[in-house]
């Protein structure tokens, strides 16, 4: 029983265990790994727009009631919740919205030249319409919010129908202007 | 409509690992609950379990394993998610319970076990992202907040170091917490900027640990809660909200959905001016700028304010606006759905006078709760209050 | 207590053993607009509260609630997830209405079990992961023998590989269940049969179901046995589809001019999940039930419900669930269907929709399934399977293996 203090909680039950613990084998643990997989359908949406990507392109798709074009594409426009209209292709370049500078990997592991990461507005969609992507050709001191990109494809032999299709967005030439 | 009142709530440590299963834990903290309400398993009538991701826990429908623990084996038993927001939002759920009718006192039972997941935590936020545009890229779930602080530091202009003074004086504030995990009375704004770089703009100490742990609070019906305290503490008002799930269509610079449930639950609780009416917070702070910035979507200030609030020392424990007086995440630790153990618990302890060395010194009357959660979009709001 | 809740819309896709055409996103948003076109609210105004009832590992998801709003309807409006099946989140609409807080709330649940490659061995995940993973399969443990904590070593298997571990499938445990039940209360194989033999040939008179089948007792008792003594034949097979519920109080669903079916009364109720010490009479049928008779005022549920629709994932489970709730002594239900009492014309319907074993295992759309075909049969629009006279029809799910957790919604048409 943990001691008894005043206020509520009125005592800290439970058993602290530190790595040296563990790595010193004197706690007991269990392990399992299951199998899990999984295989998406990809749907109506997702299929058109990774098909385009496969051929180049970024696909979009109108909303004619709320006067917008989505990217990512869906069937259906969240907001009025009717079916979206018609297929669009917007340009393969855009703004970054926001961005980090990541020393992560997915597991949490330290990695040494970090990775460029964030989100781009496509251009000829609406206002803050798009999706995340890595950045290159550019350094750490050169990213900001607003600048002007452009995605750089992988070259058609490669491509197999996913949103690294594209490698990344690199700095657009010719400035900083839509 | 029901009036409801908490009559006990219970907390185990909080740790990046702790020895007991996640049965244990709910146990542990549910008999806590049980034993400052002065009442046994067979006064519950129904319970809640809020639990989030299954893969930390290593379980599939991990609500059915945790439930004996839980005190729900034989009883009407379900477990509520919505990512980060469960914290709040099972109590929410326990409101409803009770303020419906169908029960007089519903037990809330919230835990978290992410020790068992291998390699770390981090893996099984995985995915939580979209797996046809977002997973071929190998995310890492900080990658998301430091994408929105820095939206949010660009926008509203803010400085890093403001930002930083919400982990100092959070982990200050855990100081006087049992079950923290993180406290620190020595930590300066200088060590967080200079702690290890994650994915800029979030450093290390910008973020709250993984951790293990349960919390739980007891619900009871306005005809039974005088059997049990003369000075009961109320559940004025729920609300929550959702925003899309297309992040990257959304500006992350405020979050409207905050705003959405705070105003719902407001409106439930008759408060017209949060500003002026609401007298401390418990914002959900798994970062330090998430405090600022649900702060805002709280209406508790304007947008870009909070971090000048915080830098005047109001949202400290003997300030104007108290934040966070129990540690917050970033102090006590984040097993994301027990943190109802820092959001609820703490407001319904502050609200009774129970909170002991953590007591607020103004003497506060009315407390808002919220959590955040799934990508970015959702939000869970409690108002509660004293008499 | 005053307010009646009642169903005001109802809405489902065709149910496929697979549905490569459509993501979860789009199945989702079939099902919802046709509730919503049915029920004549629009989502954006009218609906006040959205509830998905579902598993984060069955859908391949951390946190699946993240992507559900969009296409419920749900941007900006308060949305959550009740991890269970749907017949719990008709529960939690019904207590949300209750309160007064919400007059009208869509409640969805689904499967898309097609994409998960691996259900066993999610299956099997949600067993015991100290007490009984152990013996359903060999254990892997770090070959260091050592940290959890992050090292660049990946974990490596004592014995084989990942890919060649042989694990048990977890529908073991309903053989063991089945073989408990037909011992305790002299129920047989060939009973059992019969209720394949009746689900598969009501499926022909659903069209949203994708099993049906002209087959014999014989046909059944000849299928391989998987889990003695349970069957091939006795296990529903899975499918993909969706269905969503709109409530609503009373006086909102007059003022929208709906007729409504009232949802009187539901229960639910979880036993131990130690499976050794659980003592497999669906104990949390009885609970829920008694629950729900309870809050509906029923006092003799034989007499006073005129169909059902109890779970039927495996064929005992239909058997075993009627005499739970009450419907049959133990014992007695497989005589009631041997003498005709839950056909159509008989004194219990049972199953009507053709159940889980016509339709196919929907997961946590199981309840739903259910509870879809007692409204429709309330509201007269079943067509060929048209019970005459419905008026108080009770709809009852599980959670499926290994939970013993379950839930009981009982409908009335007419004043409740």
């Amino acid at each position: 029983m943990a001691e008894k203090i005043e206020g509520s909680p009125g005592y800290a039950p439970g058993t602290r265990v530190s790595t040296k613990d563990i790595v010193e084998n004197k706690i007991t643990y269990t392990w399992w790994e299951p199998e899990v997989q999984y295989s998406w359908s990809l749907g109506q949406a997702m299929s058109k727009f990774l098909t385009g990507l496969k051929k180049g392109k970024i696909l979009g798709r109108t909303c004619i009631k709320c006067d917008r074009v989505l990217v990512p594409p869906r069937m259906f426009c969240e907001y009025c919740y009717g079916p979206t209209d018609a297929w669009i292709e917007l340009k393969d370049t855009g703004t970054i919205e926001t961005y980090s500078i990541s020393y992560l990997d997915s597991d949490a592991r330290r990695i040494k030249k970090p990775i460029l990461i964030g989100v781009i507005s496509i251009d000829g969609a609406s206002p803050q319409h798009g999706f995340m992507h890595y950045f290159g050709e550019m350094s750490e001191k050169d990213i900001h919010i607003g600048m002007r990109v452009k995605a750089v494809w992988k070259s058609p032999k490669d491509r197999e129908g996913a949103i690294t299709d594209i490698k990344y967005f690199k700095p657009l030439e010719g400035g900083e202007k839509k | 409509m029901n009036d409801v009142a908490i009559i006990g709530g219970g907390m185990t440590v909080f740790q990046r690992r702790l020895k007991e299963t996640g049965k244990e834990l709910s146990y542990l903290a549910t008999k806590m609950a049980l034993e400052e309400a002065g009442i046994t398993k067979k006064d519950i009538d129904m319970v809640v379990m809020g639990s989030a991701p299954d893969a930390f826990d290593g379980i599939h429908q991990k609500g059915e394993n945790l439930l004996d623990g839980a005190a729900g084996a034989g009883k009407p038993y379900v477990r509520v998610f919505n990512g980060g927001g469960t914290g709040v939002f099972a109590p929410i759920a326990g409101w409803w319970h009770v303020a419906s009718g169908v029960a007089d006192i519903a037990l809330v039972v919230c835990e978290e076990k992410m020790g068992n997941c291998y390699p770390h935590p981090q893996t099984a936020f995985r995915h939580i992202w979209d797996p046809i545009l977002d997973r071929p890229l190998s995310p890492n779930l900080v990658w998301l907040f430091a994408m929105e602080m820095n939206r949010y530091m660009t926008k509203y202009n803010i400085k890093k170091e403001d930002i930083a003074r919400v982990a100092v004086k959070n982990k200050r504030n855990a100081v006087g917490h049992p079950c923290a995990q993180l406290p620190d009375e020595n930590i300066t704004i200088e060590d967080v900027l200079n702690s290890e770089m994650m994915a800029w703009p979030v450093q290390r100490l910008d973020i709250s640990p993984p951790s293990d742990g349960a919390s739980a609070l007891i619900f009871c019906s306005k005809d039974k809660v005088r059997q049990f305290t003369d000075d009961p503490v109320w559940v004025d008002g729920v609300g929550w909200n959702i925003d899309s799930t297309m992040w990257t269509n959304r500006d992350l610079s405020f979050p409207r959905y905050v705003a959405n449930a705070a105003r719902m639950a407001y409106k439930m609780a008759g408060i017209h001016n949060p500003r002026k009416e609401i007298d401390f917070a418990e914002p959900y702070d798994p970062f330090d700028y998430k405090e600022l910035h649900h702060m805002e979507g709280l209406l508790l200030c304007n947008k870009g304010e909070a971090p000048i609030l915080t830098r005047e020392g109001v949202t400290e424990r003997d300030g104007n606006m108290p934040m966070c007086p129990s540690g917050g995440l970033l102090g006590v630790g984040n097993p994301i759905a027990a943190t109802m153990g820092q959001k609820i618990c703490e407001l319904y302890w502050q609200l009774a006078g129970k909170a002991g060395k953590r007591q607020i010194p103004t003497d506060p009357m009315v407390g808002v709760g919220q959590a955040w959660g799934d990508i970015m979009q959702m939000a869970t709001v409690a108002v509660l209050r004293r008499g | 207590m005053s307010r009646k809740v009642c169903v005001i819309g109802i809405g489902h896709t065709d149910f496929n053993s697979i549905t490569p055409d459509v993501e979860w996103k789009e199945l989702m948003y079939e099902a919802c607009q046709k509730a919503y076109v049915d029920a004549g609210v629009d989502p954006r105004k009218d609906v006040d509260s959205f509830i998905t009832c579902a598993e984060d590992y069955l859908e391949g998801f951390s946190i699946f609630d993240e992507f559900v709003p969009d296409q419920i309807g749900a941007v900006l409006r308060p949305c959550c997830t009740v991890c269970g099946d749907g017949l719990y989140g008709l529960g939690t609409a019904y207590m949300q209405i209750k309160t007064g807080l919400m007059d009208v709330v869509s409640i969805e649940s689904h499967s898309k079990i097609s994409d998960l490659l691996t259900m066993g061995d999610i299956l099997l995940h949600a067993f015991d992961p100290v007490f009984e993973r152990p013996v359903m399969g060999p254990v892997e443990r770090p070959r260091y023998g050592g940290s959890p904590e992050y090292t660049k070593e990946a974990p490596k298997p004592l014995v084989g590989s990942t890919k060649e571990k042989q694990r048990v499938h977890p529908y073991f445990l309903a053989g063991m269940e089945m073989q408990n039940y037909l011992r305790t209360t002299d129920t047989t194989e060939e009973e059992c049969a019969e209720v394949v033999v009746k689900n598969k040939m009501n499926a022909f008179f659903n069209p949203m179901a994708d099993y049906e089948a002209k087959i014999s007792v014989d046909n059944v008792m000849g299928s391989e046995y998987l889990f003695t003594p349970l069957k091939k034949l006795d296990i529903s097979p899975n499918v993909d589809g969706a269905i969503t519920f709109v409530l609503a109080d009373e006086k909102t669903a007059r003022d929208l001019g709906v007729d409504p079916i009232y949802l009187s009364g539901f229960g639910w109720s979880s036993e131990t999940p130690w499976l050794s010490t659980r003592e497999m009479f669906a104990d949390y049928a009885s609970r829920s039930s008694q629950m729900a008779y309870k809050m509906a005022g029923i006092t003799s549920p034989k007499k006073q419900i005129d169909i059902v629709e109890v779970d039927d994932r495996f064929s005992y489970k239909e058997l075993q669930h009627l005499e739970a709730i009450g419907m049959a002594r133990p014992g007695e239900a497989g005589q009631m269907l041997m003498e005709g009492e839950l056909a159509r014309d008989g004194a219990l319907p049972t199953n009507m929709s053709g159940g889980s074993l016509g339709i196919g295992n929907c997961f946590e759309a199981t309840g739903m399934q259910k509870a879809l075909e007692i409204i429709t049969q309330l509201r007269g629009h079943a067509a060929k399977r048209q019970v005459p006279d419905a008026e108080v029809g009770l709809a009852q799910a599980w959670r499926g293996i290994p939970s013993g957790s379950g839930a009981v919604t009982i409908f009335e048409r007419g004043g409740a």
